[in-house]
């Protein structure tokens, strides 16, 4: 494998070479990564948020956004600056401290779960020994948010809304955790790096969706259920609930909840492409590529291209995954409660246990093909 | 001091103030929805003390488990029953406080003679282990097997009698009531009593 670009010792590197001490050209390395990382999600949140509407609107045959910017791209950002400068309001006999630590732990642990994404061998933020656990453990979090939103807002439907997103993000994590299990077991390791590396090199054919198609569907499921997405959006059912747990917010805390939901998505589309389509791999292989147009694969350009395409790469991964999860929002409908329920626990808990014993015995049988 | 024994340091002393602080809230809220959330705040205070200690898989499964799962069960279930009422003034209510205290300074006692008498010398020149999940499985298929085994059955006793508890058992095959001259659909099915827990 080949060892890719390596941004910090370059940077360091270069910083150093202007005269000052590599503890201090460390320091200043730390939160560079960070802040690109935040910037990142938060374009990608505005991205997807103007696809949301533009998809939408072709599957009802309509428009969409048309003169707010070209092709209406910068609708997302007048929406965001609106969202910013409305009037905070805070209903009366409501638990303000509550209501306003709510939206916060919802957002704040999806922000950090993008430590972990790798976008290419050494591009990404920290590739920790857990990796995919770390997501796991974080994502547990967002329902206490969401549970403190539905209490303090004094409303019927918050509160309902509330419970019911709890009970769903628990019942639908344990099939979640199932299926990243039986991945996590064929590459022997929880980080993300080696994941993907352990999908590589065969191309399209080394994906994991080939070897592990059931395992794909239940993450796929489970994580739409967790980012509250159409089949399963009964924590803010519209016509049953208002909007569930946001029924009381507006303003910034409203906008803290719109923007947590958008960055989880498009956190679980990278990941579904980490996990299951080869993350920064590409269809044909690198080395493939570099014998056919007669290039040393450790050429100083060639990894340079091959980094910048590999990013390409997750990200229209990532993007086919909105636009499939956009789709569903407007061919689906609606769950019921009970359903979703039954769905979790009786169907999705015991296809998941069966695919983790089925990946063991293949592991076992052919070590070759489901890592030994 | 370099930079980073300089932010293990600070990050100690914050989340060593923010655990106490939520531990007291625990118990010092009268209202038990806000004992619940400081619970919360309480097991993510100790996982960062878990990763102060490059325990980095069990920190995030104290966060999974114990925030993810105990703590929103319980504000589930607070949230679900939401009965306020007053606690009756008991009678002799004074022998419960005294037996409390005494239990409480007891086990106080206990905990602050082991901390004195423990030798906190550590030999640094140890590295930690470079995977902690690698090293925490070996040691549940080797030496600690039996503990590891006994913990899942003690699991799945739990399940089996959520499952039981939980249960509805309803009759199937009666007779359908007959409502005028044609027999009504039956909407419903009924539903067996459950039998009284000994």
């Amino acid at each position: 494998m080949n060892p890719g670009i390596d941004l910090e010792q370059r940077f360091v590197e270069t910083l150093v070479e202007l005269g000052l001490t590599p503890g201090v050209a460390k320091t200043i390395w730390l939160p560079i990564p960070m802040l690109l990382m935040i910037i990142g999600a938060t374009v990608g949140v505005l991205v997807s948020v103007w696809l949301e509407r533009k998809i939408s609107a072709a599957a009802q045959q309509r428009i969409g956004p048309e003169y707010i910017g070209p092709l209406g791209i910068l609708a997302p950002v007048a929406d965001g600056i609106k969202l910013v400068f409305k009037e905070d309001v805070v209903p009366a006999n409501t638990d303000p401290l509550l209501f306003t630590l709510g939206p916060i732990m919802v957002v704040i642990p999806v922000f950090f779960s993008y430590l972990i994404v790798p976008f290419g061998q050494n591009i990404l933020i920290t590739d920790l020994g857990i990796g995919i656990f770390f997501w796991i453990a974080l994502s547990s979090i967002a329902p206490i948010g969401l549970l403190m939103a539905g209490y303090s807002s004094n409303n019927k439907y918050s509160l309902l809304g509330g419970l019911r997103a709890a009970a769903q993000s628990i019942s639908y994590e344990i099939p979640l955790a199932l299926a990243v299990l039986a991945v996590v077991m064929m590459s022997n390791s929880l980080s993300t790096i080696d994941i993907v590396n352990q999908q590589s090199g065969y191309g399209i054919l080394g994906w994991n969706v080939i070897r592990q198609p059931i395992g794909f569907l239940l993450f796929w499921i489970a994580a739409l259920a967790e980012c509250e997405r159409m089949p399963f959006d009964l924590p803010e059912a519209e016509e049953e609930l208002v909007a569930g747990y946001q029924t009381e917010y507006a303003g910034m805390k409203f906008a803290l909840f719109y923007l947590g939901s958008y960055v989880n998505l498009v956190l679980s589309s990278i990941l579904v492409a980490v996990l299951y389509f080869g993350g920064w791999d590409l269809p044909i292989p690198a080395t493939m590529i570099a014998d056919w147009i007669n290039v040393d694969p450790n050429n100083a350009i060639f990894e340079l291209v091959t980094a910048g395409l590999g990013l390409v790469m997750t990200l229209l991964k990532a993007y086919f995954f909105l636009f499939l999860a956009i789709l569903l929002r407007w061919t689906v409908p609606r769950v019921r409660i009970d359903q979703l329920l039954d769905f979790g626990w009786k169907f999705l808990l015991p296809v998941g246990l069966v695919n983790l014993l089925i990946t063991a015995g293949l592991k076992l049988a052919l070590p070759f093909a489901f890592g030994g | 001091m370099n930079l980073a024994e300089g932010v293990q340091l600070v990050t100690l002393i914050i989340l060593s103030v923010m655990m106490i602080g939520a531990a007291l809230g625990v118990v010092l809220f009268e209202n038990i929805v806000y004992s619940a959330f400081t619970l919360g705040a309480v097991f993510i205070s100790i996982a960062g003390l878990y990763i102060l200690l490059n325990a980095d898989f069990v920190s995030a499964a104290q966060i999974l488990i114990y925030v993810g799962a105990v703590n929103v069960l319980i504000l589930f279930a607070i949230m679900l029953v939401n009965k306020r009422e007053a606690f009756k003034p008991l009678p002799r209510r004074w022998i419960r406080k005294v037996s409390t205290a005494f239990v409480a300074l007891a086990l106080f006692t206990l905990l602050a003679t082991m901390v004195l008498q423990t030798n906190w010398a550590v030999d640094l020149s140890l590295s930690p282990p470079a995977s902690s999940v690698e090293t925490i499985g070996i040691h549940f298929f080797t030496d600690y097997l039996l503990p590891f085994e006994l913990a899942s059955i003690l699991l799945l006793m739990a399940l089996v009698g959520a499952v039981v508890l939980a249960r509805r058992e309803t009759i199937i095959g009666e007779e359908t009531a007959i409502v005028g001259e044609e027999p009504a659909p039956v909407l419903e099915l009924p539903e067996r009593p459950k039998e009284p827990i000994a």
